[in-house]
């Protein structure tokens, strides 16, 4: 780690846009992820032309993750763009294989995963629906139906409110137009996933549907983990940042999703600043602030048309199970007024993944806030540990 | 190149990830739970754990890992 000017956690759209324009000011830039390559999920494979031309004077580290603050001693400033992952809402049958995140079925078939001929049902809420429907017709996949649970009202609010963003206008006129055909219901979400060893078929609001593959997203959660652990301050589960992008720890810096959720062109210009400002480039990082005020508009703006519906509280059964690592069901959760309590009475949140599908769910059903993070703060062999 | 799945052998090309060629190759069960349920890939992104099997005698989330020539994978 010494011998760097700056260190970037995470290789999304934001830690490539931070590193980038740190390191085009002659600072020398180490960029850590735990995929195996750069890109994050968004860009997975997929990095455009244009930043990964310029992310080629900086030192990227795939598979490998920080897992302790340890990383705070070496006093050089970092970046913390750790990105977001799917919010996971329990309902019957999905835990069921074949049943995957939304994000998580585009990052599968970025990874190789041929789904052509394959029935995909997608189903939740916000345009990676669309986005996601389009690169697996790409894929010859047949998407069989979107279930969006957002009310219409909403979504024509949302798109009458487009205009002031003409990116975005054009993406979605480019999205419409790959997915002709495709039926696309409103006010409708999943109720339950059938299958014996893999989901075969779908109830949807009012009607049912066979299907290989049910892909569910409804929205995204920042992975806090590691600036919870580094001593940032979060508020409303969020980051919290300075104009900079400085965290309330000193010598951190935060930027994308971890910040708030609204999209790459948000993540890119919050990284930009937050790199640059990272090694002391202020006036340079200031130039940024009246086009990242804009993308944080367009994302107040998505955040508001896609809201969640209560109803899909209501969705699991006694007997659903809610965390999956350790498989405690719904009907063991009810009982209890926290997440501790429930942690500690049925080890809800304490298997592998560590409360990251359950913790973000179990908000959503019960209210429950967990922010406890201890290190390591992801699943690390015995033996790295002996290394470090 | 070739990777040994349990008792098969598959052809993958460069850059698939242990996960996508075992979903590829018809793979649908890739773990139990702890009590019992099939389990396979949900996240994609290494977040869940569910498509955690044995490459070359490690558990390894198959989902990150990117298939090497001759790696060994068990499901069981």
């Amino acid at each position: 780690m010494t011998g760097f000017d700056l260190i970037v956690a995470g290789a999304g759209p934001a830690g490539i846009a931070a590193a980038c324009r740190a390191a085009e000011t002659g600072a020398k830039v180490l960029v850590l992820d735990n995929n195996p390559a750069a890109g994050g999920q968004i860009w997975r494979n997929d990095i455009p032309a244009l930043w990964a031309q310029r992310l080629s004077n900086v030192e990227v580290r795939g598979g490998c993750s920080v897992i302790d603050d340890s990383i705070l001693a070496h006093g050089v400033p970092i970046v913390l763009a750790t990105g977001a992952r799917e919010l996971f809402l329990p309902f019957p049958g999905w835990t069921l294989p074949g049943v995957t995140g939304v994000g998580g079925l585009q990052a599968l078939v970025k990874s190789g995963f041929e789904v052509r001929g394959k029935r995909v049902v997608l189903a939740g809420t916000g345009p990676l629906l669309l986005a996601v429907a389009s690169l697996l017709r790409k894929r010859g996949a047949s998407v069989t139906c979107i279930a969006e649970q957002a009310p219409r009202s909403a979504l024509l609010r949302f798109a009458t409110g487009l205009w002031r963003y003409p990116l975005k206008i054009a993406q979605g006129i480019e999205l419409g137009g790959s997915l002709l055909g495709v039926p696309y219901f409103t006010d409708c979400w999943v109720e339950e996933a059938y299958g014996r060893d893999r989901v075969e078929r779908v109830r949807l609001s009012g009607f049912e549907q066979d299907c290989d593959l049910l892909a569910i997203g409804y929205g995204l959660v920042p992975n806090t983990e590691l600036a919870t652990l580094l001593g940032c301050t979060l508020q409303d589960g969020f980051v919290t940042v300075d104009a900079m992008q400085k965290t309330w720890r000193e010598g951190v810096w935060a930027a994308g999703e971890l910040t708030g959720i609204g999209g790459v062109e948000r993540s890119l210009v919050e990284g930009e600043i937050a790199g640059l400002a990272a090694i002391g480039e202020l006036t340079e990082a200031r130039k940024l602030f009246s086009r990242r005020a804009a993308w944080h508009r367009f994302a107040s703006h998505l955040t508001g048309a896609f809201a969640l519906r209560p109803e899909l509280r209501a969705l699991p059964r006694p007997d659903t199970i809610v965390c999956r690592c350790e498989d405690i069901r719904y009907n063991d959760l009810t009982r209890w007024t926290s997440a501790r309590e429930a942690k500690l009475q049925t080890r809800c949140g304490m298997g592998l993944c560590q409360g990251r599908i359950c913790g973000a769910a179990n908000h959503f059903l019960f209210g429950w806030q967990d922010t406890s993070v201890r290190p390591p703060a992801s699943a690390a062999p015995v033996s790295d540990l002996m290394e470090s | 190149m070739k990777i040994y799945l349990d008792d098969r052998t598959l052809t993958v090309e460069r850059g698939t990830t242990v996960a996508a060629a075992m979903l590829n190759a018809g793979v649908s069960v890739f773990r139990e739970s702890v009590s019992g349920e099939p389990r396979a890939p949900l996240c994609g992104m290494g977040v869940c754990y569910e498509c955690m099997v044995t490459i070359d005698g490690q558990r390894e989330l198959s989902c990150q890992t990117l298939c090497q020539e001759g790696m060994r994978i068990l499901t069981r």
